[in-house]
């Protein structure tokens, strides 16, 4: 390994790993003294296209108190002293090496044959309270999702409006369903005794021969495979009707999102539980009635802004928020997850029910009309394959960390929950969901990446023997989309360093982007419980701090300030993440805030830092597209820029482009040239809109465009209405904002690291 | 179409209104045609020819019944074990025996009065002429029961212990000429010649010849031979003799009883003697003036007076028993009635005028007051103040059935249009324009009829005065000459409007929208093992075009809908755009509500096709259903909430099978306890379990959601309880026990079509104004009333019946009368609101004698059935049934106190209107709720309780005391009904075939020496023990009699508004008993007093009044 940038990425390459530290320091006081924790972003389902299953199941260290697997056993060996070789490891020769003895082995995927394989599960939940042609859209997008769904696949319908009508899809010559009302909470148990799912166990009912012959029956009337009841479904949907009752003018139609979901959960909790499904909710508008309920159908009373909720204002969100979240857990108890597709353009309660996607691993997608390209290709997208064949989906996974005993395991961040397993390696100090060895997430994809924090918690006074590593072990239990269950077992190692010695060596293996988006994510977490200025206070102070401890400056001398190049980038990135939408909710309605959290909770690290800090490029005639600054000054007249904030791509036409298209040059024989840069950034879009998930927002805007907000709301303010004039040249754009610039930022930052006053 | 027939043009003004008559009768009942045969029933005595063949029966039963003599002391004679056991083993025993024995007595009499016993059935006619018309006397003189009693030896020598059958045995003498048990005993002779095996031809020779009625000839000689059987049979009947319990006045001496008797005789007696002779019992029908009773009353006597005379000769003992037939025959006062008023046309023009009786078939015409199709009352003449309306007891009330259905020759009631202002009415009571309002000053105003202010009449409106007073326009416009018409009404009765106007509207609607239907079908375990879906769904596929409809309307405007439920519901979207229905299944069935809107209720002609297929599917989806459990509750809930989602009035109708016990409201648990019968908490049994029902049928009421329920128990259902929902709403319930297809299909069927079918007003309000004096105070019938005045029906039809009580609260004047006003308000079956207005004016009188004169019966028993059936919900059975008979007996005393002449105190003398009070009392006393057998299950009587509470005077007339009609007596070519016989058993003779019918139970006995003939012609069988007893169907052949006998029974079945099953009894069979709990005049298993007995009871009890 040549630097530390190359290591970086071969590790995230083989083990989807990438640590804030790469090397450790070996002690807790000196760890607590870096500021930013010990902790990794971890993507279990990392593609590996070069790893190959292996067939038998793992072998455990036979230390009841251990447990771990024993991959990569030479490291394992020297880390984890006490490993003891189980018995089958006897006839060990050189030549007939099992693959976790290699030492390129650190991640190995085993497939587990025993248990019973059980198909996946879809279960649509869908809104009829839509306009026709966003209903026609859902259905049709819902019709052709049958084709992408293995054949053996379980589905099910449930559609709401004003009721509940859970669909039976085995019946021939009438369609079936079970009505619901609305506005009335059921439990579990209600709900399954009223679907006919509980056996009627009732003693009085004299001895009833050939009932258990019933109920593998029973329990699939409402989850059908595919392949049988294709035609069906087909028709079912194809039948399917806007919500009859009416709605008076001045009314929302009332919307039974809450029962809907409440029921859908009750449902697989009695059929399937512990079996990888996924609830898929398609809802055009916010609930309106029954539990859940985020708004009330008076129109003229308009659904909570951020605004009512600091007033506290918002009457329905606690109540719909402890439902969601109730329903969230026992989804995620179950093992099942829960997908949101919420197209309207005003809010539909996302704030409110997010928590059922993020605490279960299903996805969030926000869109303005079901009726559109981004939420097509976005759903259609769900059902993409990878290389094998097999979906880029898994369920209910498990999480199991182990560490050697130099740490402790503080917590989590991600869409996970915790399982709430106690160990000896299990931290006091929680950062993110903690308290627990062991998180379920019940849905994730190739690309769910969890934070992982860890405390160093070795003492001061007994150091860590020169050239000793310490080593991670992530366990993942997890049901793969082919319905096997497997286990990928990544373990880590990195040597330990006293870091009053070695500092040097600490600080060129910090991984500044894996940090930032680390820091991110624990600022993130925190803004879902705190006010923002509390949050945006607590992310200054550490990053002063860190420039502090490793800023090499003159006291009192801002100009001396300097950061080597591990450090140089994250000031930037912290300053744009400050102005993100993850922290700033002014201008976004609390819905946004919360679908962009909910993203960049799951996104793996190049997704996080694009939403962090947006990418540029400009294509101009100058030469060959490039990467700019994310700055008001790279908004030239002659430029063509393409912006991707991962939730938008924006192409931006510079005015001169842009008189020249209005003039038509493009089309003339002579500006072949022109024509194609205008193609260029379109054809790089569509790029990145093809390997994004979800789609994001595509943009095609020009200088004075209405549009152009997205762009220059992104980009820093380096020149504002304020210092335009001062300025006193002609590049880039100003913005019309009261924001400080990187540069005024920079300053401020400098002022504070070397003052010794903090 | 029937429809068009139904117009007769009877009235002058415009065109009557079509609307409901022939509705229902067009297709589905395949009967239309033949309803019309069905009332003729003519005077006619026939039975002479009937006669002399019957006693052949006896005959051929004698030898094998003495045989086999059960009975203990009975004597072998009485044959027939079950006979004998009632005590009337006399008919038969007859054979030779006993029957003469008892005629003995009878027989001496004939020598000296005898005219009358053997004539009797003869005698009957010649009395007619004599008729003293108000007041016969029926006189039984307690005495004479007493004296009964005494004589009791001969009887009970018959084993039949108690006196009654002593007292039938001698009835069934006289009657012997009528009806064919009598003969047997006797008439050898005679039957034998008439071509009766004759197998005992000595003794019966005598007899016979006494029904011959020879009297005197016969007299003579048989005495002696008589005589001869009579002691051995006496010598049986130890002289034990139990007494029914009724039979009060043991002291009676043989003599003064006589005495009595031939006071009231006297007159009589003559008659017969002189009679007789000439006409021949046989013609007693056709002669028969309006007066038969009282030849009745003559007969008895000349019996008393007989023996008292004789008492010496043969048989000291002979019976002072009450003749049978000498006591006010329900038999005969119909036939008198039907052949004096059955011919003429009823014009009701004139105030006070009593109707003839609901069993006469007579044609109405209405000039002035309502039809008493519509409204009967208990008198037509109303006592001028409470004091003497208390006095004598009699209540005063009206039956009342507003949307009753017309014969084809009679007018439906116009439909007047007054446009945008509405019916005029008084504006002090409110009171409709009607005939009685008196126009004055010229025209300019009008004073009302009720409360007598005076209203200014609108320019619209107003009308010149001819010299006599009354409007010039008088017989064009339908409301000031008619006694019965409808108006459209206006806006302002669609919607609430409080306080503007008396009545109430529930209707929440502005413009009613056309009802719906609601099919509510139980789909669990035990309603598909039936087959009873199956059947069902197979059959609403046609019946779904015959809904009812208005007028001349080409569809139907009513709107239906599906729902199948066990212990979940399942509704149904049958919305003509879809391809196949959709089920929609609620399953939270503690908070009922309706899953679709759009959908649900549809018009049969758009969604003919998702409907079909939905039928066909409901029995294939459930046909593997386990689940047996069920809610109801939440069935009707569901429906009334879709009618309320609808903005409609509607109906359910709700086909259940058992006890709904599944978790849910109006969950019900088993609680039938026999025990609590004859207990104070046997009321306990009519109420219902929990008071959900009644909050539901409040809801719906509300809402004009009127609920029929059909139901098909295999055990305890609970009949009190569910019944309150359709009860309260208007509705109707059909029981069929233990259904199965193949036995109860066509009565299903036949119910539920003619209940799809029958015209229903929704969402009504019935209100009923009076002239000032006397006050509507008290309603019966299936309705809700939320205030004392307003009748909330969600539904009325053409049945229904409300029975009002007025009482006093001032003077009435003789000279204005009293009158009645009846407005129902109403949403026809085509969505149009209206008001049916029905007007009645009745007499005054300062004297209680008038009163007595105008009293109806029947009417009077429904109230006072009515009115003891709703006793029973708060007070124990027998303080019940005890108020009866003392009100009963208050009525006669003050009769007897005020309007009589003075007379012994020994004897009954009943007013001529009311002569048959006691009798029917008795059967009303005995029925199934007030007095119930083993048999009678708590369902079962509930049922007939709510059944009783809204039927109509024929109803209960016939329900009360069946109909016994002999099927053979007649000559196969008479094509008029056979007349009835009363309703004991020693009116059967074993040779011949019986139809018994009281509305909802249809009998066919067969004697068990039928000729086989007869057995083969009817049943295809070649013998009477071949003959499938319990036979419901009979085999349809081609020959005069199976004919003639289906055509009765089909005829019977078009006139009741439920299907009669018919069952097959054979003589001396298990289900005889069954039969025999219908024969009202006879002693009942469960302890219900005779005709006989109770009759003297009754006297006793007047007597106890009157001193």
């Amino acid at each position: 390994m040549a630097t530390y940038l190359e290591f970086i990425q071969q590790n995230e390459e083989r083990d989807g790993v990438r640590f804030s530290w790469n090397v450790w320091p070996s002690s807790r006081l000196e760890a607590t003294r870096m500021v930013v924790p010990l902790a990794c972003l971890f993507t279990p389902l990392k593609e590996r296209p070069d790893l190959p299953p292996v067939q038998y199941e793992p072998v455990l260290c036979s230390r009841p108190t251990c447990k771990a697997c024993n991959v990569d056993v030479p490291a394992l060996i020297e880390l984890f002293p006490s490993f003891q070789f189980p018995p089958a490891y006897g006839g060990i020769s050189e030549v007939n090496q099992p693959a976790e003895l290699m030492p390129q082995f650190s991640t190995i995927e085993y497939m587990i044959q025993r248990g019973a394989q059980s198909p996946l599960i879809f279960l649509y939940v869908v809104d009829t309270c839509l306009e026709e042609d966003d209903l026609q859209a859902l259905k049709e997008s819902l019709q052709m999702s049958l084709s992408l769904l293995p054949p053996d696949a379980l589905v099910g319908l449930i559609t709401f409006g004003r009721m509940v009508q859970v669909h039976e899809l085995s019946c021939e010559g009438i369609s079936k369903s079970y009505v619901f009302r609305g506005t009335k909470d059921l439990t579990a148990k209600q709900i399954q005794d009223m679907l006919g799912l509980t056996k009627p166990a009732m003693p009085m009912q004299q001895a009833r021969p050939a009932q258990p012959q019933e109920h593998p029956f029973v329990s699939s009337r409402f989850l059908q495979p595919v392949h049988k009841i294709d035609m069906n479904l087909t028709d079912l949907l194809g039948e399917l009707q806007r919500d009859p009752w009416p709605v008076t003018q001045g009314k929302r139609p009332l919307r039974s999102t809450g029962v809907a979901l409440s029921i859908a959960v009750g449902l697989l909790e009695g059929t399937f539980p512990n079996t990888g499904a996924r609830i898929m909710l398609f809802t055009g508008g916010p609930p309106t009635q029954g539990p859940g309920m985020v708004v009330g159908d008076e129109l003229k009373i308009p659904i909570r802004s951020w605004h009512d909720i600091e007033k506290d204002n918002a009457r329905f969100m606690k109540k719909a928020t402890k439902h969601y979240e109730m329903l969230a857990n026992r989804t995620a108890a179950n093992g099942h997850c829960i997908d949101i597709y919420a197209c309207a353009l005003d809010q539909t309660g996302l704030l409110e029910m997010k928590c059922c996607a993020n605490l279960t691993g299903g996805y969030m997608v926000m869109g303005d009309s079901f009726n559109t390209s981004l939420f097509k290709q976005t759903f259609q997208r769900i059902f993409t394959k990878d290389f094998n064949g097999d979906f880029r989906m898994a369920f209910g996974a498990t999480l199991d960390v182990k560490t050697s005993r130099e740490l402790k395991i503080a917590g989590a961040i991600g869409p996970c929950v915790s399982l709430n397993v106690k160990g000896p390696c299990v931290s006091e100090n929680e950062l993110g969901v903690g308290g627990t060895s062991q998180w379920k997430i019940c849905g994730l994809d190739l690309t769910s990446t969890l934070g992982i924090y860890f405390e160093v918690v070795n003492q001061h006074n007994a150091p860590i023997p020169q050239g000793g590593r310490g080593a991670i072990q992530f366990v993942t239990h997890y049901q793969h989309s082919s319905t096997q269950r497997r286990i990928r077992v990544t373990t880590i190692a990195r040597n330990w360093a006293d870091a009053q010695t070695q500092l040097r060596h600490i600080e060129a293996a910090f991984d500044q982007e894996a940090a930032a988006v680390l820091m991110a994510r624990l600022g993130v977490f925190r803004a879902e419980s705190e006010e923002g200025p509390d949050v945006l206070r607590w992310l200054d102070r550490q990053l002063i701090r860190l420039c502090q401890k490793f800023g090499q400056y003159n006291k009192e001398d801002p100009a001396s300030f300097r950061l080597s190049d591990s450090f140089s980038l994250y000031p930037q990135f912290m300053f744009h993440l400050r102005r993100s939408p993850f922290l700033q909710v002014f201008n976004n309605s609390p819905d946004e805030s919360s679908y962009y959290r909910h993203h960049f909770a799951r996104q793996d690290l190049t997704q996080s830092l694009i939403m962090i800090q947006p990418i540029l490029y400009s294509y101009s005639f100058h030469g060959p597209p490039e990467p700019v600054l994310l700055d008001s000054s790279s908004i030239l007249a002659d430029r063509i820029l393409l912006m991707d904030t991962f939730f938008q791509i924006v192409i931006y036409l510079g005015e001169t482009i842009a008189q020249w298209r209005k003039a038509g040059y493009q089309d003339m024989p002579e500006y072949e040239n022109f024509k194609h840069l205008l193609q260029a950034p379109l054809d790089d879009a569509q790029e990145i809109l093809q390997a994004r998930f979800p789609m994001p927002r595509y943009i095609n805007t020009e200088h004075g465009g209405s549009q152009a907000r997205f762009l220059l709301s992104k980009v820093n303010p380096s020149q504002t209405h304020n210092n335009l004039y001062a300025w006193g040249q002609e590049t880039g754009a100003p913005i019309l904002t009261d924001d400080v610039s990187l540069q005024v930022f920079m300053d401020h930052l400098k002022k504070l690291a070397v003052s010794s006053a903090c | 179409m029937n429809v068009n027939q139904s117009i007769p043009p009877v009235p002058p003004f415009g065109q009557p209104q079509p609307v409901y008559p022939g509705y229902h009768q067009s297709s589905y009942s395949g009967q239309s045609g033949s309803t019309a045969p069905a009332i003729p029933y003519g005077a006619y005595n026939g039975p002479v020819p009937g006669y002399q063949q019957t006693p052949p029966q006896g005959i051929s039963r004698a030898p094998p019944s003495s045989g086999a003599p059960p009975a203990s002391t009975a004597q072998a004679a009485c044959g027939q074990v079950a006979y004998g056991q009632f005590g009337q083993g006399d008919v038969q025993n007859g054979p030779s025996s006993a029957v003469q024995m008892q005629r003995l007595p009878g027989s001496q009499p004939f020598g000296s009065t005898l005219a009358p016993v053997g004539s009797q059935p003869a005698v009957l006619q010649p009395y007619g002429p004599p008729p003293t018309s108000a007041q016969v006397t029926a006189q039984l003189a307690g005495m004479q029961i007493s004296s009964a009693v005494v004589p009791a030896p001969p009887s009970s020598g018959l084993g039949y212990g108690p006196p009654t059958s002593l007292a039938s045995a001698s009835g069934s003498f006289p009657n012997s000429g009528l009806y064919g048990s009598y003969p047997q005993g006797q008439a050898s002779p005679v039957s034998q010649a008439q071509g009766h095996p004759g197998i005992q031809t000595p003794q019966r020779s005598a007899p016979s010849q006494a029904s011959s009625f020879t009297p005197p000839a016969s007299g003579g000689p048989r005495l002696p031979s008589m005589t001869g059987p009579l002691l051995p049979g006496q010598g049986f009947g130890g002289p034990s003799v139990s007494q029914p319990n009724h039979v009060s006045s043991p002291p009676p001496q043989a003599l003064p009883p006589g005495t009595q008797m031939t006071g009231p005789l006297g007159p009589p007696p003559p008659m017969h003697s002189l009679q007789q002779p000439g006409y021949q019992p046989q013609q007693n029908g056709s002669f028969g003036s309006a007066r038969g009773p009282q030849p009745n009353y003559g007969s008895p006597y000349p019996a008393a007076p007989t023996f008292g005379s004789q008492p010496g000769p043969p048989q000291p003992l002979p019976p002072k028993r009450l003749d049978p037939d000498a006591i006010p025959s329900p038999i005969q006062v119909i036939e008198d009635d039907r052949n004096n008023r059955g011919t003429e046309p009823f014009v009701t023009g004139v105030r006070g005028q009593v109707p003839p009786l609901v069993t006469t078939n007579f044609l109405v015409k209405d000039q002035g007051n309502a039809s008493p199709r519509y409204i009967r009352c208990t008198s037509y003449n109303i006592p001028c103040t409470s004091d003497m309306a208390k006095q004598a007891q009699v209540p005063l009330a009206a039956v009342i059935k507003p949307l009753a259905t017309l014969p084809p020759d009679e007018a439906s009631p116009y439909v007047v249009d007054h446009g945008e202002s509405g019916p005029l009415r008084c504006n002090r009571c409110k009171a409709y324009m009607c005939p009685f309002m008196q126009f004055i000053e010229g025209g300019r105003r009008f004073q009302c009829c009720f409360c007598s202010c005076i209203n200014d009449v609108p320019p619209q409106y107003f009308q010149h005065l001819d010299h006599t007073g009354k409007r010039v326009d008088a017989y064009d416009r339908p409301e000031l000459s008619l006694g019965s018409y409808e108006f459209l009404a206006t806006v302002d009765y669609c919607k609430v409007r409080e306080g503007k106007w008396l009545l109430s509207f529930p209707s929440p609607f502005f413009f009613p929208s056309p009802p719906a239907f609601i099919f509510m079908i139980d789909v669990s375990y035990n309603a598909i093992r039936t087959g009873l879906v199956r059947l069902l769904c197979e059959e609403l596929k046609s019946l779904l075009d015959f809904l009812p409809r208005e007028g001349g309307a080409e569809e139907s405007a009513i709107r239906v809908g599906f729902v199948t439920y066990n212990k979940v519901l399942h509704f149904y979207n049958v919305k003509s755009s879809l391809a196949q229905p959709q089920m929609m299944v609620v399953s939270d069935v503690a908070d009922m509500f309706v899953p679709l809107l759009d959908g649900f209720l549809v018009n049969v002609n758009e969604s003919r096709a998702v409907i079909t297929s939905l039928l066909d599917q409901i029995p294939e989806m459930f046909a593997d259903t386990r689940e047996t459990e069920t809610v109801f509750v939440p069935v009707i809930q569901a429906g009334m909430e879709a009618l309320k989602a609808a903005e409609c009035a509607g109906k359910l109708f709700l086909f259940h099978t058992s006890l709904p016990i599944a978790e849910a409201p109006g969950k019900l648990k088993n609680r039938d306890d026999r025990k609590l019968i004859n207990t104070d908490k046997e009321k306990t049994l009519f109420q219902p379990q929990t008071g959900a029902y009644q909050t539901l049928a409040k809801e719906c009421v509300a809402q004009g959601c009127c609920i029929d329920l059909f139901l098909f128990p295999n055990q305890y259902v609970d009949v009190a309880t569910l019944s309150v929902v359709p009860q309260l709403t208007g509705g109707s319930v059909y029981k069929y026990a233990c259904f199965q297809v193949e036995n109860d299909q066509e009565r299903f069927l036949s119910d539920l079509r003619r209940d799809v079918q029958k015209v229903v007003g929704f969402d009504a309000v019935m209100r009923v104004r009076t002239s000032t004096g006397i006050r509507a105070v008290d309603f019966f019938g299936a309705f809700y009333m939320s205030n004392t005045t307003d009748v909330e029906l969600a539904g009325l039809d053409g049945d229904k019946t409300v029975t009002v009580e007025f009482k006093h609260d001032d003077r009435l004047n003789e000279e204005s009368g009293a009158l009645l006003q009846c407005a129902l308000l109403y949403t026809s079956c085509a969505g149009q609101r209206r008001l049916r207005i029905h007007n009645l004016a009745l007499n005054c009188c300062t004297q209680l004698a008038d009163l007595y004169r105008n009293c109806e019966t029947d009417t009077l028993i429904n109230y006072m059935a009515k009115f003891a059936y709703r006793g029973v919900l708060n007070s124990p059975v027998k303080a019940v049934r005890d108020t009866l008979i003392t009100q009963c007996a208050q009525i006669l005393a003050c009769y007897r106190k005020n309007c009589a002449s003075p007379s012994s105190a020994g004897q009954l003398i009943l007013p001529e209107c009311m002569k048959l009070l006691p009798v029917y009392l008795n059967c009303v006393l005995k029925s199934d709720v007030l007095q119930p057998g083993a048999e009678v299950t708590t369902d079962d009587r509930a049922y007939v309780r709510q059944l009783v509470t809204s039927m109509d005077v024929a109803e209960t007339n016939v329900f009360f005391y069946p109909r016994l009609l002999p099927l053979t007596k007649s000559p196969i070519e008479s094509t008029t009904e056979p007349t009835a016989v009363r309703a004991s058993e020693e009116r059967l003779s074993n040779g011949d075939i019986y139809l018994l019918e009281n509305g909802l139970n249809l009998f066919l006995w067969v004697g068990a020496s039928v000729q086989q003939g007869v057995v083969q012609s009817l049943f295809s069988v070649s013998s009477f023990s071949q003959i499938t007893s319990g036979l419901s169907v009979l085999p349809v052949l081609d020959n005069p009699l199976s004919k003639k006998v289906r055509g009765l029974i089909d005829s019977l079945r078009a006139q009741r508004s439920r299907y009669m099953k018919l069952i097959v009894v054979k003589q001396e069979d298990k289900l005889e008993m069954l039969f025999k709990h219908f024969l009202v005049e006879d002693k009942s298993l469960s302890g219900g007093a005779s005709y006989v007995d109770f009759l003297c009871h009754m006297h006793k009890e007047i007597r106890q009044l009157l001193s």
